[in-house]
């Protein structure tokens, strides 16, 4: 490669006028870099976060410190291990250690953390050949991983832990609640975020101020969120409807579980989710079909993971379908 | 005929330059199926064994009657023979062990391993150089299955051959004795094969490159 163009440079002997040739995408703005994206979901998250330290106390510090540090151990590791330079001031390990942690039970033990953390990193995302080419959300491969590897530490039983000091750690979650005795849990809890459940999901509040500006700032696409929202307002609205007396309104059903805080933080992760709006609309619907479908159906209280994860192997699919024709193509 | 490989060739190149599972990528059902523990694999290994060396010598043996266009069904009913064989006896002296391998002990039938041997090997040399050939690419097999089943059944369990190496604390990884844990382990052992092989073959390159041509390059 290079004797080559040394070869071309000896033999032109007048220097040519540089012309740029350059395929698309021909970039205007250059402030959106992958850090700038990755610092805004840092920023949307503070409020999730705030909310779950308030909530949670110690559980959340622990289970925090625990998967960022791994997170960033565990990319700085694979990173050498390939041979690249340290790729740690991108943030997007610290996003990945966050949204991870926020959505573990506070009291499972510190190996789940650390083994989702290396997971994560390694096999969702270092072995898809790093940032940007992973087909998965890498903090859904590893909590999926050690939901199944440690199913009762994550089960719904291991979201409770009834000698604990913080209050919310000591009742059942929610959803779990109402699937086992059908007892409601009061709209203002949830939409505030004073019941227990995965640290982040609990408040819905705090994941609409937190989605609501990563959307405004387009770091990310207020089409997925919509989506998930739209699915869910129609299949709960449907289950409401054909269900008068349980009391899970629709509104339960919103604020209920992770499904604010999947669509706003974790669907929208773009290397896992489609490139056109349309497409990125569709892949909502789909998130937000499944998380119903699981939640309603299946054994799990809750299926955010399953059902971003589900969608995530969907997004090269949905490209195809909704790639925009060229003028003129056939 | 004068290129083929010698039977010492043949046994060498089974265990580890053509692993039949990790270079080869041939026997990948009982790869992922059977090894959730060492036992198991042990067992299946000891079957394939069995099946191939007995089927690579019949078709060694009968290797100038075979017309070409029925040679598949031939090689199929001699597999098929033995592999009926070794079913029959696992269930009659390791029952437990004939019901935890279930159907995959009579899917050796249609196991590309012996198909590919009884073609590549069996169906043009002498019985030698076959039976050399089924031991050597059974070890192989026998080393590649060991290996997920060994990650496997330590990280899903904490035990070897059901005996415990890890202590009492340690989490089993439920996932690793499961089906996801099979592709993993084997998807991550065949990363790791292949790492080995760049690095041998990088370092062989640089070895024979001299200085001059390593700077040009």
């Amino acid at each position: 490669m290079t004797e080559q163009t040394i070869d071309k440079a000896t033999l032109s002997e007048t220097p040519a006028p540089v012309i740029h040739v350059s395929p698309s995408p021909h970039l205007a703005d250059q402030s959106l870099t992958t850090q700038r994206i990755m610092l805004d979901v840092v920023i949307g998250l503070i409020p999730v976060v705030a909310m779950a330290l308030f909530v949670f106390r110690l559980y959340a510090v622990k289970q925090l410190a625990i998967s960022i540090v791994s997170c960033l151990v565990a990319e700085a590791l694979f990173a050498k291990m390939r041979g690249r330079e340290l790729p740690l001031k991108d943030c997007s390990a610290l996003v990945t250690g966050i949204i991870l942690a926020l959505s573990l039970p506070g009291p499972a033990p510190w190996y789940v953390g650390v083994i989702a953390s290396f997971v994560a990193i390694g096999i969702g995302k270092a072995i898809f050949g790093g940032i940007g080419m992973n087909i998965f959300n890498p903090a859904m491969v590893g909590r999926a991983f050690v939901m199944i590897a440690f199913a009762s530490a994550l089960a719904a039983s291991g979201y409770q832990d009834v000698n604990s000091s913080v209050d919310a750690v000591t009742q059942a979650t929610p959803l779990d609640t109402f699937k086992q005795t059908g007892a409601v849990a009061p709209l203002s809890a949830l939409f505030l975020g004073l019941t227990n459940g995965s640290l982040g999901e609990t408040s819905a509040l705090a994941c609409l101020i937190g989605g609501i500006y990563l959307c405004i700032r387009r770091s990310a696409s207020w089409e997925i969120p919509a989506g998930v929202i739209s699915a869910a307002l129609v299949l709960g609205g449907i289950a409401n409807l054909a269900d008068m007396d349980s009391g899970w309104t629709v509104l339960h059903h919103l604020f209920g579980g992770s499904l604010l805080f999947g669509a706003f933080f974790i669907a929208t992760d773009p290397c896992s989710s489609p490139l056109t709006p349309r497409g990125k609309f569709i892949f909502g619907l789909g998130v937000g079909g499944f998380v119903m479908l699981l939640r309603l159906f299946s054994g799990y209280p809750a299926g955010v993971m399953f059902a971003v994860l589900l969608m995530n192997s969907l997004t090269p699919l949905i490209n195809r379908w909704t790639i925009p024709r060229p003028l003129g193509a056939q | 005929m004068a290129d083929q490989p010698t039977a010492s060739e043949r046994f060498i190149q089974g265990i580890l330059p053509e692993n039949p599972v990790f270079r080869q990528l041939l026997g990948l059902c009982p790869a992922l199926a059977v090894t959730a523990n060492m036992k198991s694999a042990v067992t299946m290994t000891g079957a394939v064994l069995f099946v191939l060396f007995c089927a690579n010598v019949i078709t060694s043996l009968i290797r100038d009657l075979l017309k070409p266009h029925l040679r598949i069904v031939v090689f199929t009913l001699t597999i098929a023979t033995f592999v009926t064989i070794a079913d029959r006896f696992l269930a009659a002296y390791l029952y437990q062990m004939s019901k935890t391998l279930g159907p995959y002990i009579p899917l050796i039938i249609v196991n590309c391993i012996i198909i590919c041997r009884c073609e590549v090997c069996a169906s043009k040399q002498s019985v030698f150089v076959a039976g050399a050939d089924a031991i050597g690419q059974s070890i192989g097999f026998g080393l590649a299955v060991s290996a997920i089943a060994a990650v496997r059944e330590i990280l899903g369990t904490g035990n070897f051959f059901d005996i415990p190496v890890l202590p009492a604390a340690w989490p089993d990884w439920v996932v690793m004795i499961l089906p996801p844990g099979a592709f993993l382990t084997f998807g991550l052992l065949i990363g790791l094969v292949n790492w080995f092989e760049t690095v041998k073959a990088s370092s062989q390159a640089s070895e024979v490159l001299t200085p001059a041509e390593s700077e040009g390059s």
